[in-house]
């Protein structure tokens, strides 16, 4: 029967300074090795959410100053399987629901019969882009959230899960315009690099070729209509 | 003084063996079988691109005709390898365009393939006849334009999930008119419309065409003309399979059908409307092989379908037809239609079940684990199991186990993470347990749900000819990964996700990394330091860290690693990496130092 204990005597490695004696305590550097690490530990480490309670409060604070919108996507707390790499799913299956539900509506050759839209997603700063697949969002909100969560280990400035939320917030957009916060663009079928949000979603969708997430001062030029709008209003 | 046979002789035995581990093997004889062997092999395998380089392959064998190479570990399909890692085919078709000009085949498998790869290889290959591309991406539909102009001997075209740019469907109307040595085209990724005169053009002329698989562009009405002019069918996928109302279809596909008695695997059946399935029937007579996993058709229409084709009665019956039974469908096939199975698909080989919703917090199909226990009860050849579900207890796992001691794949998926035996809280250890012990032919295991470091001691006792194993949120310390590592004598590839793994179990084992193909661990505790240390003291294998946060000298040694790939090799570290790859190797640690 197996011994229980990892035998470091007849080990030929083991981390410790040059010349140091052996045993498992010294050059200890395995974090957590013989705690469990629960789920939620995981989750903080991907998503940088505080606990639960702070999170709660973010919440309602954010609810109290009207800035969800109501679909409240972003009220409910992540679902365990908003890990990265889980469900172990390929992409393509992934739209399987969600496009079955477009198809009783658009004719299945003018969606371009594809059920992928992929397209490479940079943030300034970050050292690698990340590929999307469009269309297994169905709206603005669900793809901020997605992009949040995937470069949330960046800080660029205020750039982060709340930065892409305040986005969504009209009032806001001038501050974060002027400001150093970030702001996602993209590059149309034409070339042109425009402000997300400004089309509907599925014309989005078949329009985009890649998104960038740049510092907001940048992005003046590409608002026109949307900075107008809430200079009319104010 | 030793016998020999003479070479030619040697050489014509050695052309029998077509299993690359006997090929190896016969290689390691003596000196003058490893000459005759690399000048005799045709075929090669390389299961880690970056295992070996171009150069040594072709050195060692001058006489190849076709290369099959993977790239990207297989987590790469669930998003967890970033954009730009690496794994490029082009050093490989360059290389071999200059010394393999009669290679014949090229399959690759998470590779990144640009149109000039593909361009420069159908231009150099003259002999050129198949290409199989399986969960590749970086071309467009213009390099599949320069396969279908200049590959004039082409037989196989087959795109298994790739990611490919689709810029229009003008490719096809690339192959010649007078190309007819097409027998297989699988296109079913593709999204745009191809001309559909040219395809049915393609297929009239190509008289060995047995396997054709459309996408989902092409609509069900232009099924018929296909299929009337390729009754010679083996495998066939449709494209979307619904229509407005027009009952003259419906006729036209039953006509049509019929007329293939040659079918053996169908596949496609995106948009599935019910009504048209049983036009399908009637090719049904010799089905070994039925894909569904498109198909978003609920229950009972699912099962309907099961019960009222008539060519699974026939299976039963006529043994001799079936090879490869392998069923693959949606969940929506519920407890239900899994427990029709046994009794029409008596020989069934392979299940495979996916999710239709993965994302959802409730489940929308009662589809559970009893599903799985039915079907491992009542089909006495099941070997390979895919399954996802949302609940399992040990009970189940345990019956499983015993029902079906001939597993040698099983891989299942219940989709909230560390879920506990729904019936009694606990770890899903001894069902787990039981798997590997009652399944001694096990070759993969992927498993799931709430598990201590208890399920590897299980694994590491029992599982001696496990060859891959996928792991995650499982284990509570470096003893589950010791077990695995010391216990798993076959093990090839191991694969871990967000585990509380450390330094100890990897150092302690660091030679067994050297009998493997490949670790993969991220979201785990292994340490930078730890990493270096390996790298240093193990010069056959790469270890690559991989971190989005910059390089891991900007934090402290002991900080954990984000993601860690160590494979053997005897090419050295690799040029390619991005700049969020860093290979631990003696250069880099003094470098860094």
């Amino acid at each position: 029967m197996r011994s229980t204990m990892i035998d470091f005597e007849k080990t030929e490695l083991r981390l410790g300074l040059p010349g140091a004696g052996g045993g498992e305590n010294e050059g200890e550097t395995s974090r957590n090795s013989s705690g469990k690490r629960g789920f939620s530990e995981t989750v903080d480490l991907k998503l940088n959410l505080n606990s639960n309670s702070s999170d709660g409060n973010q919440v309602e604070d954010m609810k109290q100053k009207n800035i969800i919108p109501a679909s409240s996507d972003s009220a409910k707390p992540p679902t365990k399987a908003q890990v990265v790499g889980w469900p172990p799913v390929r992409s393509f299956r992934k739209n399987i629901l969600a496009v079955q539900k477009d198809t009783t509506t658009t004719d299945v050759n003018k969606s371009g019969g594809s059920h992928m839209a992929f397209v490479k997603v940079s943030v300034d700063g970050a050292p690698y882009l990340r590929k999307v697949d469009l269309k297994i969002y169905k709206s603005y909100q669900q793809l901020y959230d997605a992009l949040s969560k995937m470069f949330s280990s960046f800080t660029i400035g205020n750039c982060g899960s709340q930065g892409l939320k305040d986005f969504m917030n009209e009032s806001k957009l001038i501050d974060l315009l002027n400001g150093s916060d970030c702001v996602p663009t993209y590059e149309d079928k034409d070339g042109d690099w425009m402000l997300v949000g400004d089309v509907p979603w599925e014309m989005f969708v078949d329009s985009c070729k890649r998104i960038r997430i740049m510092k907001g001062s940048e992005a003046i030029g590409l608002a026109p209509r949307t900075v107008q709008r809430c200079k009319n209003r104010c | 003084m030793a016998y020999s046979f003479p070479e030619e002789v040697l050489e014509y035995v050695f052309a029998f063996l077509s299993s690359h581990k006997d090929r190896n093997a016969v290689s390691l004889v003596c000196k003058s079988w490893y000459e005759i062997e690399r000048w005799c092999r045709r075929r090669i395998f390389i299961g880690n691109c970056y295992a070996v380089s171009p150069q040594i392959v072709i050195r060692r064998f001058p006489e190849v005709r076709a290369v099959k190479i993977k790239g990207k570990p297989h987590f790469a399909d669930f998003n967890l390898v970033p954009e730009g890692w690496g794994a490029y085919v082009y050093p490989w078709i360059s290389a071999m365009v200059r010394s393999y000009p009669w290679l014949e085949e090229i399959k690759l498998k998470r590779m990144v393939v640009t149109d000039e790869s593909l361009e420069l290889l159908s231009k150099s290959f003259k002999n050129f006849k198949v290409l199989v591309l399986s969960s590749c991406e970086g071309f467009t539909t213009d390099g599949l334009a320069s396969i279908a102009a200049n590959c004039r001997n082409l037989r196989e075209l087959d795109l298994r999930e790739c990611e490919v740019e689709d810029l229009s469907g003008h490719w096809l109307s690339h192959f010649p008119d007078n190309f007819t040595s097409l027998v297989s085209l699988n296109m079913s990724c593709l999204g745009s419309e191809v001309s559909f005169s040219a395809l049915e053009r393609l297929v009239s002329r190509c008289p060995n065409l047995r396997t054709l698989r459309l996408n989902r562009a092409v609509p069900v009405e232009k099924l018929p003309n296909l299929l009337r002019r390729a009754p010679q069918l083996v495998e066939f996928g449709t494209g979307a399979y619904s229509a407005e109302n027009q009952t003259d279809i419906f006729s036209n596909l039953v006509e049509a059908f019929s007329g293939c008695k040659h079918l053996k695997s169908l596949s496609g059946f995106w948009d599935v409307d019910p009504a048209y399935l049983p036009a399908m029937y009637y090719a049904c007579t010799g089905i070994t092989s039925l894909n569904l996993s498109n198909a978003t058709v609920q229950s009972p229409d699912l099962v309907e379908l099961i019960i009222q084709c008539p060519n699974l009665k026939c299976l039963w019956r006529e043994r001799e037809l079936i090879e490869d039974m392998t069923t693959q469908v949606l969940d929506y096939i519920e407890d239900a239609g899994l427990k029709a199975l046994p009794s029409y698909c008596k020989d069934l080989q392979e299940l495979r079940v996916f999710p239709s919703d993965p994302y959802g917090a409730e489940p929308n199909v009662s589809l559970t684990e009893q599903g799985l226990v039915t079907v491992s009860a009542g089909c006495p050849k099941l070997q390979s199991v895919l399954y996802f579900c949302r609940q399992m207890s040990n009970a189940a796992l345990i019956t499983i186990a015993r029902n079906r001691p001939n597993l040698i794949r099983f891989r299942l998926c219940i989709i909230d993470p560390q879920a506990p035996d729904y019936l009694t809280l606990e770890p899903l250890d001894t069902g787990f347990g039981a798997i590997v012990e009652h399944c001694k032919e096990l070759l993969r295991l992927s498993m799931s749900g709430l598990l201590t470091d208890r399920v590897f001691e299980y694994i590491g006792t029992h599982a001696k000819k496990l060859e891959m194993l996928s792991i995650a949120f499982a284990g509570d310390s470096d003893l589950g990964l010791h077990n695995v590592l010391s216990g798993c004598e076959s093990l090839r590839k191991l694969e871990i996700m967000d585990c509380p793994f450390g330094d100890k179990a990897l150092l302690a084992n660091a030679a067994k990394l050297e009998t493997m193909r490949s670790l993969w661990m991220s979201s785990c505790s292994v340490s930078y330091g730890a990493c270096k240390l390996l790298g240093q003291k193990m010069p056959k294998l790469n270890v690559e860290v991989m971190d989005e946060r910059g390089h891991p000298d900007s934090r402290p040694e002991t900080c954990p690693v984000e993601k860690l790939y160590i494979y053997r090799t005897v090419a050295g570290p690799r040029v390619d990496k991005p700049n969020f790859v860093w290979t631990m190797d003696e250069d880099a640690v003094l470098r860094l130092s």
